[in-house]
């Protein structure tokens, strides 16, 4: 089932202009379906019409708890998915249809115009080899000259914030701590000059003191060098500081997507709403938020109509049977919530 | 009144090149006093809770309840065993996989006699399941067939069963997802009043332990660095490595 983004009413002039800038990528109707468990007839959806642009130079983060889809939507993105696996939808990159290029050209696009960097930096590299030959790979490939690959390799690391990088570059990945092996992945991902980085969960096994040092990197790749950037977290705190657009999933589907600044502080989703409520303040003492019933939702065992009605305090009949769409609630902000108008402090522009 | 005293732990592993995890930390935890641990990976957070329940052997200092020395886990008297129990960072893999949730817990009234109901065994355990928020049907189920949040109501269950006065939560919630997180730590919350519970309370996370804790203990590299009451060790702190992870810590308003 491929939902199609329902048609602008209530937008105001102003907003129609913001938007219209050109996107890097458009996914729109994003499908993924795999194969159920154990190769038993039953498929699992568990990408479920995924809809979102990524405008250049810009991040945009994609939140949601443990298997609500946020990797297989950003390895989807990048062709990455398990055997069996299928997709449907539309992935428009520079406005060109992603799904139906000739695996060349998909492979040409990876690693060169989307790179993807992923949550555990020693999977990423080969303990076998020199930081400098990994990060030098693919320019090598390219056909480079040895000293300019050399050279560049030691821009790379140097971009990237890994300290004296003309001698660390022939170290090997064990030889380097938690946060410097992400360096050397960053540098790694950079190689190729991408204009879109998908990063799964870049910081999440790494300390605050480090993990605050490489946002400040990925920050400045985007606002320096115009990296666009997908960020995949289940951390809103990470997003918030990053990501200028914001897409919530849950159960394998969008609940709402719109500017970070609006979605984390104005929710037009009760699931939003839920999260960022359960986020505690660390310098001032929060109280405990009242949960959220029940467990998570999974692409496998989704309810029927909307997939949060389980545990949501505003949801009634309508929602156990009608599957909301998602809809433009105010310019740029949208919810796949029946009664969103109903959340407090949320805009909503009247059509 | 101290319920639990820690004096001059020291701990260290390996024979040739030694890793000295714990290096000479001193810590009270009054009776139904919450006291946090809070610090980076590889600080010793850990091999603190693991020596308080007994899992190391200290090289020196002493752990001390209710006046009490104790030594490892196998050598306590009963009751101090009883008094002190854990509940560990990875929900699943704590619980053995091939036992029932009724089993489990029928483990622990084997283990401890006195904490054994007298009358209807099948009533006591539903009664302790109703405690920590899972259904009766839960009894029969094994480790894989429950979501990690139900896995740590569980291993929550299981150390109560014992009917302690110390309950040590190593990462008890960073596993979790946020939303099961809150119900989780509501229920530590909860239950920490209902049975008049004294926590070590362990975390990663300074927010989490913001919300939880009276007192806020401070690692780094096996030494305690600062100690106090959490509105001022988060609020005020007055070591420059609480500063630092103050600083690098993230809000979602700001
Ligand atoms: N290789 C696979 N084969 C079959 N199903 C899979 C596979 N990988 C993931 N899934 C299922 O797809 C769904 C979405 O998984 P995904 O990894 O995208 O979640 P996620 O949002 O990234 O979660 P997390 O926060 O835990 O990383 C889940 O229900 C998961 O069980
Ligand atoms: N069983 C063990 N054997 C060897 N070294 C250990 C063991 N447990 C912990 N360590 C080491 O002790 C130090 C403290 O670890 P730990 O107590 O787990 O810290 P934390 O819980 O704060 O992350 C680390 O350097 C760790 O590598
Ligand atoms: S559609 Fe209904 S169940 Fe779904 S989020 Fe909105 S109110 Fe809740
Ligand atoms: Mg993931
Ligand atoms: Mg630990």
């Amino acid at each position: 089932m491929t939902t199609r983004m329902p048609s602008h009413a209530g937008r105001t002039e102003a907003a129609r202009q913001v938007t219209r800038q050109p996107s890097l990528l458009e996914v729109s109707g994003l499908v993924v379906d795999l194969p159920g468990p154990s190769g038993g007839p039953e498929i699992v959806r568990v990408v479920d019409g995924v809809s979102f642009d990524v405008p250049a130079a810009t991040t945009v983060g994609l939140i949601g708890e443990s298997g609500s889809g946020k990797t297989m939507t950003a390895n989807a993105l990048i062709g990455l998915l398990p055997d069996g696996a299928e997709t449907g939808g539309e992935l428009r990159w520079r406005g060109a249809d992603l799904l139906t290029a000739t695996p060349a050209r998909r492979r040409a696009l990876r690693g060169h115009e989307i790179a993807m960097i992923f949550q555990d930096p020693l999977a990423a590299l080969n303990p076998t080899q020199t930081i400098a030959r990994q990060v030098g790979e693919i320019l090598r490939r390219s056909g480079r000259p040895r000293d300019e690959v050399r050279r560049r390799v030691i821009e790379l690391l140097d971009r990237a914030g890994v300290p004296d990088p003309a001698t660390r570059a022939d170290s090997y990945p064990h030889e380097f701590s938690g946060g410097l092996r992400q360096r050397a992945v960053i540098a790694m991902a950079l190689a190729g000059s991408p204009a879109l980085l998908l990063a799964d969960e870049p910081t999440t096994a790494l300390d605050v003191t480090v993990q605050s040092r490489i946002l400040r990197l990925l920050r400045s790749l985007q606002d320096d060098d115009g990296l666009a950037m997908v960020l995949v977290s289940h951390d809103l705190r990470v997003v918030a500081h990053v990501a200028q657009q914001t897409v919530v999933m849950y159960a394998g589907r969008v609940a709402e997507r719109g500017p970070t600044n609006e979605v984390l502080h104005r929710p037009a989703h009760p699931y939003t709403r839920a999260l960022v409520q359960s986020v505690p303040a660390v310098r001032t003492r929060t109280a405990i938020a009242s949960p959220l019933p029940g467990t998570p939702a999974t692409p496998a065992n989704r309810p029927s109509g909307c997939a949060f009605h389980p545990r949501c305090p505003l949801a009634r009949e309508r929602c156990k049977v009608e599957q909301p769409l998602i809809r433009e609630i105010a310019a740029g902000q949208w919810t796949a919530c029946h009664y969103a108008e109903e959340l407090q402090g949320v805009r909503h522009d009247p059509a | 009144m101290t319920l639990l005293d820690v004096r001059d732990l020291r701990v260290s592993f390996g024979r040739r090149t030694k890793v000295v995890a714990v290096d000479g930390v001193s810590l009270a935890v009054a009776p139904e006093e919450t006291v946090g641990l809070v610090g980076e990976s590889g600080s010793g957070k850990t091999t603190v809770a693991r020596a308080v329940v007994g899992l190391v052997r200290p090289d020196s200092g002493a752990i001390v309840l209710d006046g009490q020395p104790l030594g490892r886990i196998g050598r306590r008297p009963a009751v101090a065993h009883r008094a002190v129990q854990m509940v560990f960072q990875d929900p699943r893999s704590s619980l053995n996989p091939r036992m029932t949730v009724a089993s489990v817990i029928d483990e622990v009234w084997r283990t401890h006699p006195v904490t054994a109901p007298d009358g209807d065994r099948t009533a006591a355990l539903h009664r302790l399941l109703d405690d920590v928020g899972l259904d009766a049907s839960v009894a029969r189920q094994r480790p894989g067939e429950l979501s990690g949040g139900q896995c740590q109501r569980v291993s929550i269950a299981r150390a109560l069963a014992a009917k302690p006065r110390l309950l040590v939560c190593d990462e008890a919630v960073s596993a979790l997802d946020v939303s099961v997180q809150a119900q989780v730590l509501r229920l530590l919350v909860d239950l920490r009043e209902k049975h008049h519970l004294a926590m070590l309370f362990i975390s990663h996370d300074l927010g989490v332990v913001h919300q939880i804790a009276d007192r806020i203990a401070v690692m780094r590299r096996g030494e305690l660095v600062e100690e106090g009451p959490a509105a001022d060790v988060l609020g005020a702190p007055q070591h420059e490595y609480t500063q630092s992870l103050l600083e690098a810590a993230l809000e979602l308003n700001e």
